[in-house]
C-alpha cells in the first residue's frame, strides 16, 4: 500500500514549499513550522513504512521496485525512436518513475529523517532571523528535489532533482542576500555546480546513445550482460562524465571551492545540504551507476585517486582554520574523499555505509557548532572561544560524541565505516591500491587532530571571550537540542549496523545493501547469499590478522591525533599560538591561504586577476571579445564610414564648383555681364539720352558722308 | 575783302549747331538746357534760310517759319515740364532727374 503511493513522499516536501511560496507571507510563524515541519514528519514515517513494505517485498533478494506513474518524455509509440549501437531499435523514454532498492532505502530512511531533525532544529535557530516562512519553504523545496533525486528510476528524472538540489543550494545560502559576501558565494556554488552537471549531462546522454536507455533497471542489466569488455572506451568516458558532474555536487577537486564558502548560509543549510544531503548526491549517483563504472577500471582508478587526494588536501587545509564551520566544511570535503575513494577500490558498499554514519555525525557537528554560534551571539571565530564545556554542556558533550565518531574511535559510529574503507582500500585488486591506504591514514591522523582541536579551543580551554559575549552565553532552547540528542545517540549506535565480521558481527548493512552492487548478471538471489564477487568480503576471512592490525593502527593514528591536539590547545591561552605556525611558518601561509587554489582560479579560469597585462580566464575572454569588437570590427566600421565621408567631399566639391559654379551661376553670371552694358540704354540720364541720340545721328552722317 | 558766300552762313549755322548741342549735352541747368535746344533749332532755321537765297526759292522760308512755330510750341510744353518738375524736387539741376535710374 504504501509502495504503491511511493510518489507521495517528494510530494509533502513539495506540498509545503508550494504552501509557503503562495500564502507564506500571511501566515504565522508557528503555521509555517507546523506546516513545513509536518510535511516532513510525514514523508519520514512514510518512508519507514515504506522501507519496511519493500524489504518485506524483497525479502533480502534486493530486487528494486519500480513505479512509473507516467511517461514524461519521449512516447510510447516510437515516434522518438533510435539505432543502438548493436541495431536494435531503442525508443528514447524518460518517465516520472520511483525507484526504490537497497540503496535508495538507506538515503531515503537518512535523507528524510536527518532532514526531519534540522527542521526541527531550525523552528528553534531562526526564530530570530527574518524571512522565516521563505527559509522553510526553501527547506522543503529542498527536500523535494532530494528525494525525486533517490527515488527517480532514470538519469534524467535524477537530473531534474540534481538541478533543483543545486538551486535550493543556490536559495539557501544566498539567504542573506543582502550580504555580499553570502551572494557570492551561493553564485560560486551553484556556477561550479553548473561544470560538473554539464559533466553529468554529457555522461547520461553517451550512455543512452550507448545502451539505449535512461533507466537504471536497463542500463544495469545491460551492463551486466556480459555484452561489453571490460575497458570499454565508450563506457569509461560516460564514466568519467558522471564522475566529473559528482566531482561538482560532492565538491570534489577541482571543484570543491564552493563549498567552504557556502558557510555564509545559516548553520541548518549547513548541515542539511553540505553535511548530510546535497553533497552525498554524487556517491549516490556514483553508486547507482555501479554497473557501469565497474567496466571501466581507468574511471574507478581516477576516481579513488581523486577521492583520496581530495581527502587529505582538504583535511591538511582544515588543520589549521579559524571559523568553526569552515573546520568542518573542510571536513565535509576531506570525508567525501574518503566514500570516493571506497567506491573507487571497489568497495561499494563500505562507500554507502560510511555517508550513512557520516550524515548523522556531520549533521550533528554542524547543529552543534550552529548551538555553539548562538550561545555564542554569532561569533564564529574559535579564537574568540574557549571554556564553554561547563555553560552549554548539552552541545558540549553532544560535539564530543560526533568528535569521536568522526575521528574514528571505537565503539562510535565513524570507527566501522572508516576502518572498513581503510581495510578494503589495502586489500582490494590484490593490493593495487596499498600507497592510496596511506593517504587515507594520513588524512585519519590529520582528521582526529583538526576536530580534537575545535573540541578544546571551543570547549576545553580557558576562555577568549569578549566579556559581553562572555554574560550572554546560554544553553539552546529544546528544539535545538532535541535534535542534537538524537543524532549523538545515532552517531553512538549507527556503526553498530554494520558490526564487521571480523568482529563477531553479522554486517548486517553491507548485506542490505549488497545486491545493489552485485557483478554478477542475475540480480535475483537466493536469500541471504550476497553477490559472489563482493570484493573484500571473501578475502576477509582468509586474511583476519591483517585487518586487525589495520583496525589497531586506524585507533592508533586517532588516539595519535587526539594526543597532538591535546598538547597544543588544551590550555590554549588568549595568545595561543597555533604549533604550526610555530614550526613551519611558510606551510602555515600555505595552509591558512588554502594553498591559494581560489587566488589560481581567479588567475586561469574567471581571470578576475591579470598575470602581468594579460587577462586569462573567462573575463580575459570577454576582454579579447571586447578588444576585437572595439578595434578590429569598429575598426571596420569607421573605415567605412571615412570611406563614405571622403566620398561625401568629393562629391560636395563636385556639386559646388562644378555643378553650382558652372552649371547654374555661369549662366547667371554671363546675364549680369551682358546686363552692365545693356543697362547703359534705359539711365535714367536724361543728357546721357540725348548724347546718345546725337552719337547715333553722327554715326549716320558718317555713314552717307564716306559712301 | 571776302566775299560772304553761302559757305559763310553754313558755317556759322553749324558752330551755332554745335554749341547748342554742347549746351544740351552739358548744362545742368534745365532752362539753359531748354535754350540751348533753340540755338539748335534756329541753327537750324539759318541753315535753311541760307539755301533759301542761294537757290531763289521761298521754300527754305517757309519751313523756317514752320520751326520757329514749332519752337514756340515746344518751349511752352517744354517750359511745363520744367514748372512740374520744379514742383515735386525743388531744384532744376538735370542730373538730378534720375528717378529711373537704376
Amino acid at each position: 500500500m504504501f509502495l504503491n503511493h511511493i510518489y507521495l513522499i517528494p510530494l509533502f516536501p513539495a506540498f509545503g514549499a508550494a504552501v509557503m511560496f503562495f500564502f507564506g507571507r500571511r501566515l504565522q510563524k508557528a503555521t509555517v513550522s507546523a506546516v513545513c515541519v509536518g510535511v516532513i514528519v510525514l514523508a519520514f514515517l512514510f518512508s519507514c513504512f515504506t522501507v519496511a513494505e519493500y524489504t518485506h517485498f524483497a525479502r533480502g533478494t534486493g530486487r528494486p521496485f519500480e513505479k512509473i506513474v507516467y511517461t514524461w518524455l519521449g512516447s510510447g509509440d516510437g515516434h522518438l525512436t533510435f539505432t543502438r549501437r548493436d541495431g536494435t531499435l531503442a525508443s528514447f523514454n524518460a518517465d516520472a518513475g520511483f525507484l526504490l532498492d537497497p540503496l535508495s532505502s538507506i538515503w531515503l530512511l537518512f535523507v528524510t529523517g536527518v532532514g526531519m531533525l534540522i527542521h526541527v532544529y531550525s523552528t528553534g535557530y531562526m526564530t530570530h532571523e527574518g524571512g522565516y516562512y521563505r527559509f522553510f519553504g526553501y527547506l522543503n523545496l529542498f527536500m523535494f528535489s532530494m528525494l525525486t533525486l533517490i527515488l527517480a528510476n532514470n538519469y534524467i528524472l535524477l537530473f531534474v532533482g540534481w538541478e533543483g538540489v543545486g538551486l535550493c543550494s543556490y536559495l539557501l545560502i544566498g539567504f542573506y542576500f543582502h550580504r555580499e559576501s553570502a551572494s557570492t558565494a551561493a553564485n560560486k556554488a551553484f556556477i561550479v555546480n553548473r561544470i560538473g552537471d554539464a559533466g553529468f549531462i554529457l555522461g547520461a546522454l553517451t550512455l543512452v546513445w550507448y545502451l539505449g536507455s535512461f533507466r537504471f533497471v536497463e542500463i544495469n542489466a545491460l551492463a551486466r550482460s556480459g555484452q561489453f569488455a571490460v575497458g570499454d572506451h565508450v563506457l569509461t568516458a560516460a564514466a568519467l562524465l558522471l564522475f566529473v558532474g559528482a566531482c561538482g555536487k560532492s565538491a570534489q577537486i577541482p571543484l570543491y571551492v564552493w563549498l567552504p564558502d557556502a558557510m555564509e548560509g545559516p548553520t541548518p543549510v549547513s548541515a542539511l545540504i553540505h553535511a548530510a544531503t546535497m553533497v552525498t548526491a554524487g556517491v549516490y549517483m556514483v553508486a547507482r551507476s555501479n554497473a557501469v563504472f565497474v567496466l571501466a577500471p581507468t574511471a574507478m582508478k581516477t576516481v579513488a585517486i581523486v577521492g583520496a587526494i581530495t581527502a587529505v588536501f582538504a583535511a591538511s587545509i582544515g588543520l589549521v582554520q579559524n571559523d568553526i564551520k569552515r573546520v568542518l566544511a573542510y571536513s565535509t570535503v576531506s570525508q567525501l574523499g574518503y566514500m570516493f575513494l571506497a567506491l573507487g577500490v571497489g568497495a561499494f558498499a563500505a562507500g554507502v555505509f560510511h555517508v550513512f554514519t557520516h550524515a548523522f555525525f556531520k549533521a550533528l557537528l554542524f547543529l552543534g557548532s550552529g548551538s555553539v554560534i548562538h550561545a555564542m551571539s554569532g561569533e564564529q571565530d574559535m579564537r574568540h572561544m574557549g571554556d564553554l564545556r561547563r555553560r552549554i554542556p548539552t552541545t558540549h558533550w553532544t560535539m564530543l560524541i560526533a568528535t569521536l565518531a568522526i575521528a574514528g574511535i571505537f565503539p562510535f559510529a565513524g570507527f566501522f565505516s572508516k576502518d572498513e574503507i581503510l581495510w578494503q582500500t589495502w586489500a582490494s585488486e590484490g593490493g593495487a591500491y596499498r600507497i592510496l591506504w596511506f593517504v587515507g591514514y594520513g588524512t585519519a591522523l590529520m582528521t582526529a587532530f583538526y576536530m580534537f582541536r575545535l573540541m578544546y579551543l571551543t570547549f576545553y580551554s580557558p576562555s577568549r571571550m569578549s566579556h559581553e559575549v562572555e554574560h550572554h552565553v546560554h544553553e539552546s532552547p529544546k528544539s535545538m537540542t532535541m535534535p542534537l540528542v538524537i543524532l549523538a545517540l545515532c552517531s553512538i549506535g549507527a556503526g553498530w549496523l554494520s558490526w564487521p565480521h571480523s568482529l563477531g558481527g553479522s554486517a548486517r548493512f553491507e548485506k542490505f545493501v549488497e545486491p545493489v552492487f552485485a557483478r554478477e548478471a542475475v540480480v535475483l538471489q537466493e536469500e541471504g547469499k550476497s553477490g559472489q564477487l563482493a570484493a573484500g568480503e571473501k578475502e576477509a576471512e582468509h586474511t583476519d590478522k591483517t585487518e586487525y592490525f589495520l583496525m589497531f593502527l586506524s585507533l592508533a593514528a586517532a588516539g595519535v591525533g587526539w594526543g597532538m591536539a591535546r598538547r597544543s590547545y588544551l590550555n590554549a591561552g588568549k595568545d595561543y599560538v597555533e604549533p604550526i605556525a610555530e614550526k613551519a611558518p611558510p606551510l602555515y601561509t600555505v595552509l591558512y591561504n588554502k594553498w591559494f587554489v581560489d587566488e589560481g582560479y581567479d588567475y586561469v579560469f574567471t581571470g578576475r586577476r591579470k598575470i602581468g597585462k594579460i587577462r586569462l580566464g573567462a573575463m580575459g575572454a570577454g576582454e579579447a571579445a571586447s578588444w576585437f569588437d572595439a578595434k578590429i570590427i569598429d575598426g571596420a566600421v569607421n573605415d567605412v564610414g571615412w570611406v563614405t565621408r571622403a566620398v561625401a567631399m568629393l562629391s560636395t566639391w563636385w556639386d559646388k564648383w562644378i555643378i553650382d559654379g558652372l552649371g547654374v551661376n555661369g549662366p547667371a553670371i554671363l546675364a549680369r555681364m551682358i546686363s552692365y552694358p545693356a543697362r547703359l540704354f534705359e539711365w535714367g540720364l536724361v543728357q546721357w539720352y540725348a548724347l546718345v541720340m546725337i552719337a547715333g545721328l553722327l554715326g549716320f552722317g558718317m555713314y552717307y558722308v564716306w559712301k | 575783302m571776302v566775299p560772304i558766300t553761302t559757305l559763310h552762313y553754313l558755317v556759322v549755322a553749324a558752330a551755332l549747331f554745335v554749341l547748342g548741342v554742347i549746351g544740351v549735352l552739358t548744362r545742368r541747368n534745365v532752362v539753359i538746357v531748354l535754350m540751348s535746344i533753340e540755338l539748335i533749332l534756329n541753327a537750324v532755321n539759318l541753315n535753311l534760310v541760307a539755301f533759301s537765297r542761294m537757290w531763289g526759292k521761298l521754300d527754305g522760308q517757309v519751313f523756317a517759319i514752320f520751326i520757329v512755330v514749332d519752337a514756340a510750341a515746344e518751349a511752352a510744353v517744354g517750359l511745363g515740364i520744367l514748372i512740374a518738375f520744379f514742383r515735386n524736387k525743388e531744384t532744376i539741376n538735370v542730373d538730378e532727374i534720375d528717378l529711373l535710374k537704376w
